[in-house]
């Protein structure tokens, strides 16, 4: 018989290693499920792992790159005695306790058991969804900027999208391309002041308002953009060597769908103030339940609170 | 890090990836990069159950940036397989250990 576990965390972002450090430090053993390497935000350690300099994270005065961060909290969640599982969970039943997570084959036995579950799946990046793109992934076509800048040296290159992770891939760009076309749908940018003044600061930044991407073009690897006017609907063409693409986030929910209440968007829901949903012992926190904020530090904030929201309702729960 | 996994240099690319009759994967990876670091143990574990089948090799495209023009790496981590010293696989994007092993599991 499978052993049940009392807490079992899916994710190991930011809001699922806290969790993992306040529950192991609660004695409850939690087991994380981590996740699987991918070149995607959806990997164990998730968004930051993508990031280099994380400026805006508490107690680091000089800053700490993204890797970095995360390889620390995953230190300090094992040292309390976290499991942790790279993983990724290909199933979950809620419909009963203990709740039902497998790995793998979603036909055979649940591979694990658990009183209660702490949801930290997160989001990751949209793509643009052209065939093309997917075709030149690795070839021009990149999800990772810091993974991949140093290939564009002296090159021309594209980043498609106006808000902070956008102008903050650009940036970083920059250190390596000759020049960063920043592709904009509107005639403004949906970004932080801060990341606004830096980007219009910089020489190597330029701004193509009001266009989008219609296709990417190149034999074997990125030759050039097909671009749209989003105002007139009048096609041009931009050569470049790369294009990152960051235009936003979908939170990783397919798991959950039919058993957990989503908003439109997708995003789960919880009672407000709190990391609680309509079934008792299931618990979410991080940005898989919060598309307004989706910082490093409110995530881990409500990672938190999931912990000691699940520790006191497994204490309610044994003293009944 | 595992003693399966030969660490190859600008200099010594070329032998090892024509020595020795089983075939080499290649990691093109850098310190800068996280899904790098998150492959390096599931290469040190296949390293380490396929000796004698596969040989696993890591190169720092940083400290070799011309091999890694050579084989137009313009991703990381960028894993070539090489046969008999050509390249006979590529796999771009750090993946799971079931999956790679099934994307390289024709040549074992």
């Amino acid at each position: 018989m499978t052993e049940v576990r009392q807490v079992t965390i899916i994710g190991s972002g930011p809001a699922g290693l806290t969790a993992a450090i306040y529950t192991a430090r609660a004695n409850l053993a939690p087991l994380v499920l981590e996740g699987e390497p991918s070149s995607t935000s959806d990997q164990p350690g998730g968004q930051l792992m993508l990031t280099t300099d994380v400026e805006n994270f508490p107690g680091f005065p000089e800053g700490i790159m993204g890797p970095e961060l995360m390889m620390n909290f995953r230190t300090q969640a094992a040292r309390f005695g976290a499991q942790i599982e790279t993983v990724k969970a290909s199933r979950v039943d809620l419909s009963e306790r203990p709740f039902k997570i497998w790995v793998g084959d979603t036909e055979a036995e649940p591979t694990y058991l658990s009183e209660s579950i702490i949801i930290s799946t997160g989001a990751q990046s949209l793509m643009l969804g052209l065939e093309n793109e997917a075709r030149l992934m690795g070839y021009g076509v990149s999800t990772c900027a810091t993974c991949d800048g140093f290939f564009f040296r002296d090159q021309e290159i594209a980043v498609v999208g106006g808000g902070d992770s956008a102008l903050e891939e650009a940036g970083f760009l920059t250190r390596f391309a000759s020049k960063v076309t920043l592709i904009v749908r509107r005639d403004e940018l949906r970004a932080s002041k801060i990341m606004q003044d830096r980007a219009l600061a910089n020489d190597k930044i330029e701004i193509l308002w009001n266009h989008r991407v219609t296709d990417v073009l190149g034999e074997s690897k990125v030759a050039s953009l097909t671009l749209e006017n989003t105002q007139t609907g009048e096609p041009s063409s931009l050569d470049v060597s790369g294009m990152f693409v960051a235009i936003g986030h979908r939170p990783n929910t397919s798991l959950f769908e039919g058993q957990l209440d989503m908003k439109d968007n997708g995003y789960l829901v919880v009672e407000p103030g709190t990391t609680r949903t309509k079934i008792p012992g299931v618990f979410i926190s991080g940005d898989v339940q919060d598309d307004y904020y989706r910082q490093a530090i409110t995530a881990a904030g409500s990672g938190c609170m999931a912990a000691i929201d699940a520790e006191r309702w497994l204490e309610a729960q044994h003293d009944a | 890090m595992g003693d399966a996994v030969t660490t190859l240099s600008e200099g010594s690319f070329d032998e090892e990836i024509a020595a020795g009759d089983e075939p080499v994967l290649v990691d093109f990876w850098a310190e800068w990069c996280g899904p790098c670091k998150m492959i390096a143990p599931v290469l040190d574990e296949i390293a380490g159950e396929q000796v004698g089948k596969l040989k696993i090799a890591k190169l720092n495209v940083d400290e070799a940036p011309e091999i890694a023009r050579r084989f137009e790496v313009m991703s990381i981590p960028t894993l070539i397989l090489f046969k008999d010293g050509e390249p006979a696989k590529r796999i771009v994007g750090a993946k799971g250990k079931a999956q790679l092993l099934e994307e390289i599991g024709e040549f074992l």
